[in-house]
């Protein structure tokens, strides 16, 4: 791979970044207790006396959450560990009910694994996983409903995360943002969470140092709770430079925990009060060690779906798309089946041209994702037919696409409806071409005298005769036989 | 006949079933003895309406033929065991005003079984304590009186109120819980049986947490017999406690053979404990010739790592209570005493709200806990329990149960021991060694003390085998035939109550 450098005043700098991602799990029931977990629900209707850590109330692992975060590990190609334990994290705050918060400390669920980038220049790069372990979410404190008090909101609380630290092995904001894309994606993929960064179901811990290449590492900040992956990369190369700048000036960096401030795109640093915690973790003890059955994970793993790279390999071989196309068409699993959907029994370069072109900018223009598509696998596959048969040229079928995309119609009702059918009956184009050779006898002159560019002029009119509906291969054939010089014509 | 309020329960079942007397004459009676026994201070909160109802569905039941196991049974209810539309305390301040909207486990399946609820018994604040001086609600005394001294004294802790209640013949019996001896001990100092299970036979949903790793329910009651009919229907497993046992429950009454030849009783030498008094070791070597003379053969034991097992016991119970007593916060639930910002709450509710011995234990399970401590104080006790477990495991290859005293002395009166935490918690030293190893024991009166107060006798089983603990207790209680009975109530005794109690439906009674 070749290094990224940030250039200081006193030269390149490495940039050294580890991310922690906290991912909310995808299950019905929280996970020590069976309340709720939807999003966006009433404060406090989704809490159970658990949750609530009323006094006796005990935890019971959700076996769904456990599943869920071995199906993540197995996608993550990381050891499962069959014993692991839950250790509390104990601190005071109004947002933690019991004090503590339920969490995987020196035994986590999953070990070490590893994830594939995908970078913009086509070419991959591996970053090290170094676990992943379950943990309750906290709940939520409101500050902005009364003007001297502050509300809790339960809902989130006991709501099952999965935290997946990685190495540090990113070099640059833009491989973190392609890690986080490449984790999203295989989350999705799994189902296990929805990826989705508004509603805090993906949130981001970003680790940065920076050094001299090939120095040891640097004093690493930790960002916190970044919540979108733009965000992260903005937090990113600021504080490398911050960091940059602090060492270049003669200062040292504090091992420090900093926010993000989107809207102004710096970090700074939390109250030393904030991050003076000494958490106390220490074994659960209403909770004995969580134990897996070898061949339950087993079962799992022959379960699993096909994965972003399995998939984009795939493609590259069955397709023989290029690995930029496979890769961003892979992204998304809906995208990735839509255009097996559209390519399945025809050219394949094709369908994912009209995919990732006209498909994916109309999408983006529209602000939709590829679900809320107008224009299904199936009516994108027969456009991509007509034009195959000759029905339509393919620039006809831009417009017959932008139709379907505005009507939902299909594209063989829209090319009847309009008549856009392509004009292949050599007596119908015969006559047009009469017409226009005879209204521009000195053209057909100046043509015949050596002028040869005037035949595109000649086509064009042709096919403004008949409305853009002959077919071109045909008005090429009978005009230039036409446009022969006499006698050496047929 | 004999009094409702002298019967055990395997005879009130007799009579219930056999019609000689109704539930509602027992709930009367208990009532009555309960509201008699008020100077002890036994009881937080009475709840004799409640109990009026629930006879009059064990009577109902009865009537038809259709008897439940403990129907008609008048019981007890530590404070600590959360109880469904009745305040639930822990003894603590801190709870103040709580009102469970759930029952605990244990107490429903009690319920369940027809027996009728009597009220909630005082106790040591959050069960930390071996004296019942800490509760919020005010000090216990024991109905027990040395003769000749009119000095209180002190019923053992934490399940004081409920050992109090059991042997003033206020309650059948009481269910109470033991995370270091907290059943045992008030057990021996009251003359009662008291028996704390194997850790996860009885679930411990909904009872308010001290040291979970530690904690289990268990019955106490005027005999064997009864502890095991009690247990049957308290224990069970229970899909709520992560911990509880996925075990089927044995026919513990049917343990109660009376034939224990052949079993191999461990005698750990480790148990004479420096300083033990002599009518303790005296006592011991009773039970020791009783057990032999039914049979059974006395081997000697090596529990090398017990002179361990205090030190140990207080580094576990103390970290794991800092942390399951962070929830008392004012946020939710019981008191909050307000303050500027969030910690100035937390720092007024919870210094307002915790007595000095539960501060005590906070501070020591917040330090052994914290980064730079753990490694010397918590994870090298953790070690040492595995290793005081083993140790039981070992010495259980070569016996089938073990003797010792229950505690190293008789009641002390209220006053003693109180300034040296240290001294108190020595109180322990026999009973904690089980908990840490999470073993049942059982403790069966079986003499008196010089003093003439009551000394008990504590058998530990293997883990699970209540029952062959169960027989070789059975087989102490006949042989010592322990029948004294405690000065309480004393005729001439001036009877105002310590503090104001909390009545539930007064007046309801003979409505």
């Amino acid at each position: 791979m070749s290094t990224t450098t940030i250039e200081g005043r006193t030269g390149p700098w490495e940039v050294i970044i580890g991310l922690e991602a906290h991912c909310q799990v995808i299950a019905k029931a929280k996970l020590f207790s069976g309340a709720a977990t939807e999003f966006g629900a009433e404060p406090n209707t989704q809490v159970s006396l658990v949750d609530a850590a009323f006094p006796g109330m005990l935890p019971v692992i959700n076996r769904c959450c456990v599943e869920q975060a071995v199906k993540t590990g197995l996608g993550l190609d990381a050891e499962i560990n069959l014993v692991s334990i839950f250790d509390r994290k104990n601190y005071f705050y109004a947002d933690s009910p019991a004090g503590y918060q339920i969490s995987q400390y020196t035994r986590p669920i999953v070990g070490k694994g590893k994830i594939t980038l995908d970078l913009p220049d086509g070419k991959s790069r591996e970053v090290a996983i170094t676990r992943l372990h379950l943990e309750q979410d906290a709940a939520k404190s409101l500050h902005d409903q009364h003007p001297s008090l502050t509300y809790v909101d339960l809902n989130r609380a006991g709501v099952a995360l999965m935290e997946i630290v990685s190495e540090p092995d990113m070099r640059s904001a833009e491989e973190a943002g392609a890690y986080l894309r490449k984790l999203r994606s295989i989350l999705r993929y799994l189902g296990t969470c929805d990826g989705n960064m508004e509603e805090g179901s993906l949130r981001c811990d970003c680790n940065v140092s920076v050094r001299k290449p090939g120095a040891p590492l640097g004093t690493r900040c930790e960002i916190k709770n970044v919540n979108s992956i733009r965000f992260v990369m903005q937090a990113i190369e600021y504080e490398a430079r911050r960091q940059i700048e602090v060492i270049e000036e003669g200062g040292t960096i504090a091992q420090e925990t900093r926010l993000f401030d989107a809207g102004r795109g710096v970090t700074r640093p939390m109250r030393s009060k904030e991050q003076a915690h000494d958490y106390r973790y220490f074994p659960d003890p209403d909770l004995l060690p969580l134990t897996l059955d070898a061949a339950w994970v087993e079962q799992l793993r022959r379960r699993l779906p096909e994965l972003p790279d399995a998939k984009k390999a795939r493609f590259v071989a069955d397709y023989k798309l290029s690995p930029y196309d496979a890769g961003v068409l892979v992204g998304e699993q809906a995208s990735a089946d839509f255009f097996e959907a559209v390519a399945k029994g025809r050219d394949a370069k094709l369908a994912a041209n009209w995919v990732m072109g006209d498909l994916f900018g109309a999408l983006n223009r529209l602000g939709r994702g590829i679900e809320q598509s107008s224009v299904t696998a199936a009516a994108l596959g027969e456009l991509l037919d007509l034009i195959a048969d000759g029905t339509i040229s393919g620039r006809l079928a831009k417009d017959v696409f932008a139709a379907m995309l505005e009507t939902g119609k299909s594209a063989s009702t829209l090319v009847e409806e309009r008549g856009l059918r392509q004009v292949t009956d050599t007596g119908a184009i015969e006559s047009a071409i009469d017409a226009v050779l005879a209204a521009n006898g000195d053209k057909v002159a100046e043509y015949r005298s050596g002028k040869e560019k005037l035949f595109g002029f000649f086509v064009g009119q042709v096919m403004k005769a008949t409305e853009g509906k002959a077919n071109p291969g045909v008005v090429n054939e009978l005009l230039r036989g036409r446009l022969a010089p006499p006698g050496r014509g047929k | 006949m004999t009094a409702l309020t002298d019967l055990t329960i395997a005879e009130a079942r007799q009579g219930l079933r056999g019609k000689q007397f109704s539930a509602r004459e027992m709930a009367l009676a208990h009532i009555g003895a309960m509201e008699a026994a008020r100077p002890l201070n036994a009881f937080i909160a009475e709840t004799p309406e409640r109990a009026l109802e629930m006879a009059a569905a064990s009577d109902r039941r009865l009537a038809k033929g259709e008897a439940l196991a403990l129907d008609g049974m008048p019981l007890a209810v530590k404070d600590l065991f959360c109880t469904e539309g009745v305040a639930t305390t822990a003894g603590s301040r801190i709870l103040g005003g709580f009102t469970p909207p759930y029952e605990s486990t244990v107490t429903a399946r009690l319920w369940q079984a027809g027996a009728v609820m009597l009220g909630k018994t005082n106790m040591d604040e959050f069960a930390m304590g071996s004296s019942n001086i800490t509760s919020a609600y005010g000090k216990v005394e024991s109905p027990w009186r040395r003769p000749g001294d009119n000095r209180a004294l002190v019923p053992g802790g934490s399940s004081g109120g409920s050992a109090a209640a059991v042997a003033a013949r206020a309650a059948i019996a009481a269910i109470g819980t033991d995370t270091g001896g907290s059943i045992r001990q008030p057990a021996s100092f009251c003359g009662i049986v008291g028996l704390k299970p194997t850790y996860g036979r009885c679930s411990r949903w909904g009872i308010v947490a001290f040291a979970s790793s530690l904690d289990q329910a268990g019955p106490m009651t005027r005999s064997v017999r009864d502890a095991a009919i009690m247990l049957q229907t308290m224990a069970g497993h229970d899909p709520g406690d992560s911990t509880s046992a996925p075990l089927l429950v044995p026919d513990f009454e049917a343990a109660l053979t009376g034939d224990i030849r052949g079993l191999k009783i461990g005698i750990p030498r480790e148990y004479r404990v420096e300083g033990m008094p002599a009518e303790i070791d005296a006592l011991w070597e009773r039970g020791i010739a009783w057990l032999k003379a039914a049979g059974a053969e006395p081997v000697e034991i090596g529990l090398k790592l017990t002179k361990y097992a205090l030190a140990t016991y207080y580094i576990i119970a103390p970290a794991e209570a800092s942390s399951n007593l962070a929830r008392y916060d004012g946020v939710r639930f019981g008191l909050r005493v307000p303050g500027e910002t969030l910690d100035q709450m937390y720092e007024n509710t919870r210094g307002e709200g915790f007595g000095a011995e539960v501060r005590r234990r906070i501070l020591i399970g917040t330090y052994v806990l914290s980064a730079g401590y753990y490694d010397a104080y918590y994870l090298k006790a953790q070690k040492v329990r595995a290793l005081i477990a083993r140790d039981f495991a070992e010495a259980f290859a070569r016996c089938d149960a073990i003797l010792t005293p229950t505690a190293p002395s008789a009641a002390f009166a209220i006053g003693e021991k109180m300034d040296d935490p240290i001294a108190m918690y020595l109180n322990d030293v026999f009973t904690v060694p089980v908990n840490l190893a999470g073993l049942p024991g059982i403790s069966v009166p079986a003499g008196l003390s010089a003093e003439s107060l009551p000394l008990g006798l504590h058998v530990i089983g293997r883990a699970f085998d209540e029952e062959t603990m169960l027989r070789v207790a059975g087989v102490l209680e006949t042989a010592a035939n322990f029948t004294a009975r405690p000065q309480f109530p004393l005729p001439s005794r001036e009877r105002e109550g310590p503090v104001a109690k909390r009545r539930e439906g007064e007046g309801a009674r003979d409505a």
